[in-house]
């Protein structure tokens, strides 16, 4: 975990090696995702970067049919949509991500709730891609 | 919460807005002069532009939208101000807001005595896609954005928290849109002028007049449930649930109470005002209300000395369907949980117990995001005043509420205004 920092791009540095990482607060415990250098809670900043086991549940998502520039790039558009929502870590804390590997047929039938695992997915220009944080079903 | 109160009262006396909608010929200065040659017209007995001792101006992102930066003194020199002190304020859709708020503690601090204050955007120069990136900027560039959220997405994704927290029926989202487009229709400012019923006929006649097929939708609901008629934007979140992109300059004349008679005899006085910012959306305890809209309706409801049931009616920032819903909830006129089924029981309506957007709504109004909250003022001024046309309420209005977000609520302004006899 040395390799972290509590500076915010090391959050897409550990994505980089597929890992998902935040902060433990030393005085009160609060956990944040990405990491925080000063507590939201406690106003402490004795900070540990911590990495997640990766595990969580679905807890808010749409189906995007309009892309903004990135997604569109990426090949999505209004007859291929993708799926992107907010997933509350076993941990505690909730993280934004893409979520992959759902049936997006029929939006309706996604059940909030649904136990997912981190993986990552590539997006961007050839010459610079990128990992981003996504999650599938477990 | 201790109660605090402005040292000295702030009154409107005068109001003016551009007409909403796609202007491909003008930039944010004619929309702010448009305004401005209303406002003149509004104030009973006249002003002298000389006695303006700043101007406090709403703006998002005309740096992305028209490529200028540092617009207020260029604005201001528009409407022949120059060389009063002139700011641009910058909190998302919220901008406008939050200059009435910064403009109305100036003149409560007692430096000045007469402010112009207001916003303006003009958004339609872009592609949607870059409008849509752009937007996206108020959001958290870093950690929201690159997971592929856009702002009908946020919305979206709340709307299915709400959705499953509460059991709700989707189809109460038609209803906010149904109502708001039914009051745009009574509003010659608004970008839809229009009835969802009429948008629907319009549609039948054109496929007759094509030669196509002539669509069978037989009421708002089957129009609306229709992806021909109601393309998907981000599920459940469709095209009618979406505010639009929109040109829109507004403008206030804000004076200390002390010389509000001087201009009208029916000044409109600020009697709370609360504001609260956020974290994103994924930090927040609740998933399907906005914290921020709640704490800052506390506030303004404490200085105002007033309760939810003590409102008129509301200007409520409804960017998307869901977000009227929760902000009738965060304002207290509904307990949480049921705004859903007062949006679908007509509550909400002109004839209903908490009248909300009177005006359209930024759904049918526009949505020019640095104006919209000025342009909220604009309608709380008109109905209180009684000159809100086909669209007033009826019966004896003292108090009028304006709840403005900016992003997802990483902002909200809220304020009450009273009309005294």
């Amino acid at each position: 975990m040395s390799d972290y920092t509590l500076q915010s791009k090391s959050f897409y540095q550990a994505l980089a090696d597929s890992k998902l990482i935040g902060s433990r607060c030393q005085d009160c415990g609060y956990v944040a995702v990405p990491q925080r250098q000063i507590c939201p809670r406690c106003h402490s900043d004795r900070k540990l970067v911590i990495e997640f086991s990766g595990r969580g549940k679905l807890a808010a998502f749409t189906v995007i049919y309009t892309p903004p520039s990135e997604m569109l790039a990426a090949g999505y558009n209004n007859k291929n949509p993708y799926c992107v929502g907010i997933v509350e870590l076993v941990e505690g804390p909730r993280v934004n991500a893409q979520i992959l590997g759902l049936d997006l047929s029929d939006p309706a039938s996604i059940r909030i709730g649904t136990e997912l695992v981190m993986t990552t997915v590539e997006r961007g220009p050839e010459d610079a891609r990128k990992k981003f944080l996504a999650f599938q079903p477990a | 919460m201790t109660e605090k109160k402005l040292s000295r009262n702030v009154a409107v006396v005068g109001v003016g807005m551009s007409k909403f909608g796609a202007f491909p010929d003008k930039t944010s200065r004619d929309l702010l002069v448009e305004a401005y040659q209303e406002l003149k017209t509004s104030v009973d007995k006249g002003f002298d532009p000389r006695e303006i001792e700043a101007f406090y101006m709403g703006n998002f992102s005309s740096d992305q939208f028209e490529w200028q930066a540092h617009l207020a003194p260029i604005a201001a020199s528009w409407l022949g101000l120059s060389p009063i002190p002139t700011l641009r304020l910058e909190d998302a859709c919220a901008s406008s807001s939050v200059a009435l708020r910064q403009a109305s503690l100036a003149i409560a601090s007692g430096l000045y005595d007469i402010v112009l204050v207001g916003g303006v955007e003009k958004m339609t120069d872009l592609p949607i896609a870059k409008v849509t990136d752009a937007l996206a900027s108020a959001a958290d560039t870093q950690f929201e954005i690159p997971a592929g959220f856009t702002f009908p997405g946020f919305y979206a994704a709340m709307a299915t928290a709400y959705m499953h927290e509460y059991q709700a029926d989707p189809e109460a989202f038609k209803h906010v849109a149904i109502k708001n487009h039914q009051n745009g229709a009574l509003n010659e400012k608004a970008q839809f002028n229009q009835t969802i019923a009429s948008v629907m006929e319009g549609k039948k006649a054109k496929a007759a007049a094509k030669g196509l097929p002539v669509p069978t939708w037989q009421d708002e609901l089957e129009f609306l449930s229709d992806p021909k008629g109601n393309p998907m934007i981000a599920w459940p979140m469709t095209l009618f649930d979406c505010s639009p992109v929109s040109d829109g300059g507004v403008l206030l004349l804000l004076v200390s109470e002390e010389i509000a008679k001087k201009f009208t005899d029916n000044p409109i006085y600020i009697v709370g005002s609360g504001q609260a910012s956020d974290g994103a959306l994924s930090e927040r305890d609740s998933l399907c209300s906005v914290p921020a809209a709640e704490k800052a309706g506390k506030q303004a409801y404490a200085m105002a000395g007033l309760t939810p049931d003590d409102i008129n009616f509301a200007e409520v920032h409804d960017c998307f369907t869901i977000a009227e819903i929760m902000a009738s909830e965060d304002l207290g006129f509904f307990p949480r949980g049921e705004g859903w089924k007062a949006a679908m029981a007509g509550e909400t309506a002109r004839t209903g117990r908490h009248p909300i957007n009177t005006s359209g709504g930024l759904k049918a109004k526009g949505h020019p995001v640095g104006a919209s909250g000025a342009g909220q003022v604009v309608e709380v001024w008109k109905q209180l005043r009684g000159i809100a046309g086909e669209r007033q309420l009826p019966g004896e209005l003292k108090f009028g509420l304006t709840h403005n977000v900016g992003g997802t609520g990483q902002t909200c302004v809220v304020h009450i205004f009273e009309k005294r006899n």
